[in-house]
């Protein structure tokens, strides 16, 4: 399977393990990527907030980058982009109108937008039974808190991908990998999102919940399919511990770690020796 | 109140909040609404009476994580996480952030900057640029340093890039952003 690919600015930044998991694993799988040229930021919710034009534009630059590559259908690992991708899509698709004012904008027409997909549609492309069929070494030991956060899922009006409120295709990856995901409340609350540098505080409340509420149902690990949901689990998780008072110690994986170790990768050949929080011994 | 002309983003934004009756749903749900000065159904509400000025000046505008929870849930399909967008651009392009969400607009202001330079997010470069603006204003020792050790660990990983990624085509970015109204210094 070849599929274009955008990964994001975080992805090339300090969340570069997330991608070294994303190549390592689908790789195993025989998906080849194709990295979008010279893409450009989607701009994150710096743009929705503060630029609605910019909003629009910056993701359809990259849709028409995407489409002058011949891409029909593009990966973006990273759900505030993939978001932000589908909502310029529709939003031009829909609006004649917008589409010429930005495609004189951004310099590039977007008539054919590729088709977006999150990591978890990878993995449903490639057929769970397959998937199960692929595992070298069953995850058996584990107990994932499968964390969905919010932009996989939600607005479901943009993503229209699982339930928006008790989504289950993650869980259905991970036990096809061996593994027993717990039930739990938490997986589409927020984590505190882009906050982590402008207001701290913030991310230690809202991931501090999220992390008691994974715990308090038997989790001995959780999974994560965002670069930063898996900052501010993973990485701020001892900053939580401090100001919660609470230890938890709870290693907080890409979903492509867990699938790339059930294919029988290293956590080395996945980054996943690169988390903040210890990874769990295969 | 005064009245606006149809195209104008008070009336725009009005008419993404009409149809709220006020269940609070979305307040229900909102992670932050027990923080905030006005939750999500009050800032509604000062939209659907044209009460601008304080619901440009609410700092709940710039606490709120755009976690979507709100448009997902509402039963009128109001879409109150755009209500949100729309309010915070039209308080930072009218300086009516109040000073406690000085800390999250400047940020963002220093993430698109960044942007518009780079084509890509340049991390440790909007974190100086960022932190230092900050200092300029508050003066926080403390804020300035916050998390400086988190750059060893970060290098330990290998997660530290001290050069950033520059996209190759940064003219037609900065052409972009000045289209936007957003050129030069953002």
């Amino acid at each position: 399977m070849n599929l274009g690919y955008y990964p994001g600015c975080a992805l090339h930044g300090s969340s570069d393990d997330y991608e070294q998991s994303i190549r390592a694993c689908l790789g195993a799988l025989g998906i080849r990527l194709d990295e979008i040229d010279d893409w450009i930021c989607c701009g994150a919710t710096a743009a929705h907030s503060l630029n609605h034009k910019l909003a629009t534009a910056l993701p359809a630059r990259n849709l028409a980058l995407a489409q002058r590559q011949g891409c029909s259908e593009m990966l973006a690992p990273c759900p505030m982009c993939s978001g932000q991708l589908l909502r310029a899509g529709q939003a031009l698709a829909s609006d004649p109108a917008l589409r010429t004012e930005i495609a004189a904008m951004v310099e590039a027409d977007v008539d054919a937008a590729p088709r977006v997909l999150n990591i978890i549609q990878v993995f449903e492309r490639v057929g769970l039974t397959t998937l199960a069929g692929a595992v070298a070494k069953p995850l058996k030991d584990l107990k994932p808190a499968c964390y969905y956060g919010c932009l996989l899922v939600r607005p479901p009006t943009v993503v229209d991908f699982d339930d928006a409120e008790q989504p289950q295709s993650m869980e259905a990856v991970v036990a096809a990998l061996g593994a027993k995901p717990v039930a739990w409340n938490f997986k589409t609350e927020c984590c505190g999102a882009g906050m982590t540098m402008a207001s701290p505080e913030t991310v230690l409340e809202l991931s501090g919940k999220i992390l008691a509420n994974a715990a308090a149902h038997g989790a001995n690990c959780l999974v994560a399919a965002c670069p930063m949901c898996h900052v501010n689990l993973d990485m701020k998780q001892s900053a939580i511990e401090d100001y919660t008072g609470v230890k938890y110690g709870l290693p907080v994986y890409y979903l492509t770690d867990l699938v790339g170790m059930a294919l029988g990768l290293g956590a080395g050949q996945l980054g996943a020796d690169r988390h903040f929080v210890a990874a769990r011994e295969a | 109140m005064t009245r606006e002309s149809l195209s104008s983003p008070e009336s725009a934004l009005a008419s993404l909040a009409a149809d709220c009756y006020q269940c609070g749903k979305c307040t229900a749900g909102c992670p932050m609404a027990p923080r905030m000065d006005a939750p999500p159904t009050k800032i509604v509400r000062l939209v659907q009476i044209g009460a601008w000025d304080a619901a440009l000046r609410a700092e709940s505008i710039w606490q709120c994580v755009s976690c979507q929870t709100c448009s997902t849930r509402c039963p009128k399909s109001v879409d109150c996480a755009a209500v949100m967008d729309a309010l915070r651009q039209l308080s930072f392009e009218r300086h009516a952030a109040p000073p406690a969400a000085q800390s999250v607009m400047l940020f963002q202001r220093a993430f698109l900057d960044n942007i518009r330079r780079y084509g890509r997010l340049n991390e440790i470069d909007l974190i100086a640029r960022f932190k230092g603006e900050v200092f300029l204003k508050s003066r926080s020792l403390a804020f300035l340093f916050r998390d400086a050790g988190l750059a060893r660990q970060l290098h330990q990983r290998g997660k530290l890039h001290l050069t950033g990624e520059k996209v190759r085509d940064r003219a037609v970015v900065e052409r972009i952003f000045h289209r936007s109204g957003l050129g030069g210094a953002a």
